[in-house]
């Protein structure tokens, strides 16, 4: 290996250079990310298969419903932007600008859940269960609140990990790199919500 | 750390597409499985390529995630021939 691969570490120890010129745990942020992927295609894939296979497959979503996914969309990815402007504030060093919106992000995370769960209540109210229904294949509450319910896991570890990063981003235990890498975290989930929605919900609209 | 180089105004921009294409399959395409499917597609690569940097991160980076993980969402796609012969109610073949 020539010299021009290695690099010294603060100890001032020769290390070859990062495969990938990124630091490991964003490496390791990266790799979560395509196998989460690979979790949430095979969720939807296997919603795709059930779907196909019944008959009888309920088409509940009015037009209420489709507003609401519509609006947590916008939640969503408005997250996504607060989300960049934390990171590229961090990476300015402007730690106040960072942390302000960082937080907004993280209320952003929970009005989404917010409007997930009303979501998730009114189908509740009108007798959906995770293996029965008013209308049709039992299979669809399965389906629905497994779908949704993964991705809202997903919200609401990625609302916890952000206040914890930012916490310790205020006390200097983290830096502005940790700050970009739960953003990536925060994006991956946006943009699977983005595949959740024309599959679980459009799909599903009532033709009344 | 090579990844925020591009320009919060490119940010903008991609959020307002994002959003627009939201629109555009709530409004438009709803109920049309296939043309959603692409128009998510233009989302996810938005997404991807410009909040999480891929684009601007290393090409040894990009050829390490992106086949590996498009080969096993390709690879899942051979339980469909399955699913429709069930709604179809035809038997296996003898």
């Amino acid at each position: 290996m020539s010299d021009a691969n290695l690099s010294l570490d603060h100890a001032g120890v020769a290390m070859e250079d990062r495969p990938f010129a990124i630091p490991s745990k964003k490496l390791v942020m990266w790799l979560f990310i395509i196998s989460d992927a690979c979790t949430f295609g095979a969720v939807l894939f296997a919603y795709g298969y059930i779907r196909n296979a019944a008959a009888d497959w309920p088409h509940p979503f009015e037009s209420a419903s489709v507003l609401n996914a519509l609006l947590m969309t916008f939640v969503l990815v408005t997250s996504s932007l607060t989300m960049l402007i934390a990171t590229r504030a961090a990476k300015s060093g402007d730690k106040a600008k960072a942390l302000r919106f960082t937080f907004i992000t993280v209320i952003l995370g929970l009005v989404f859940g917010g409007l997930h769960l009303k979501e998730w209540f009114g189908l509740i109210g009108q007798g959906v269960r995770l293996f029965q229904n008013p209308w049709g294949a039992p299979l669809f509450g399965a389906a629905f609140f497994s779908i949704t319910g993964l991705h809202l896991a997903h919200v609401l570890s990625g609302v916890i990990a952000l206040t914890v990063v930012a916490l310790g981003y205020k006390r200097g235990r983290y830096n502005a790199d940790d700050i970009e890498i739960w953003s990536l975290y925060w994006h991956f989930v946006d943009l699977v919500w983005m595949f959740v929605v024309p599959m679980v919900y459009l799909m599903n609209v009532s033709a009344g | 750390m090579e990844a925020t180089n591009n320009t919060s105004t490119t940010d903008f921009v991609v959020y307002a597409v994002i959003l627009a294409l939201a629109c555009v399959q709530v409004f438009l395409l709803k109920g049309k499985f296939v043309p959603m499917l692409l128009v998510a597609f233009i989302q996810a690569f938005l997404a991807v390529n410009f909040f999480m940097h891929l684009g601007s991160e290393k090409k040894t980076l990009r050829l390490a995630l992106i086949p590996a993980t498009l080969f096993v969402l390709m690879m899942m796609n051979m339980i469909w021939s399955d699913s429709f012969r069930l709604m179809h109610m035809k038997p296996f073949a003898k």
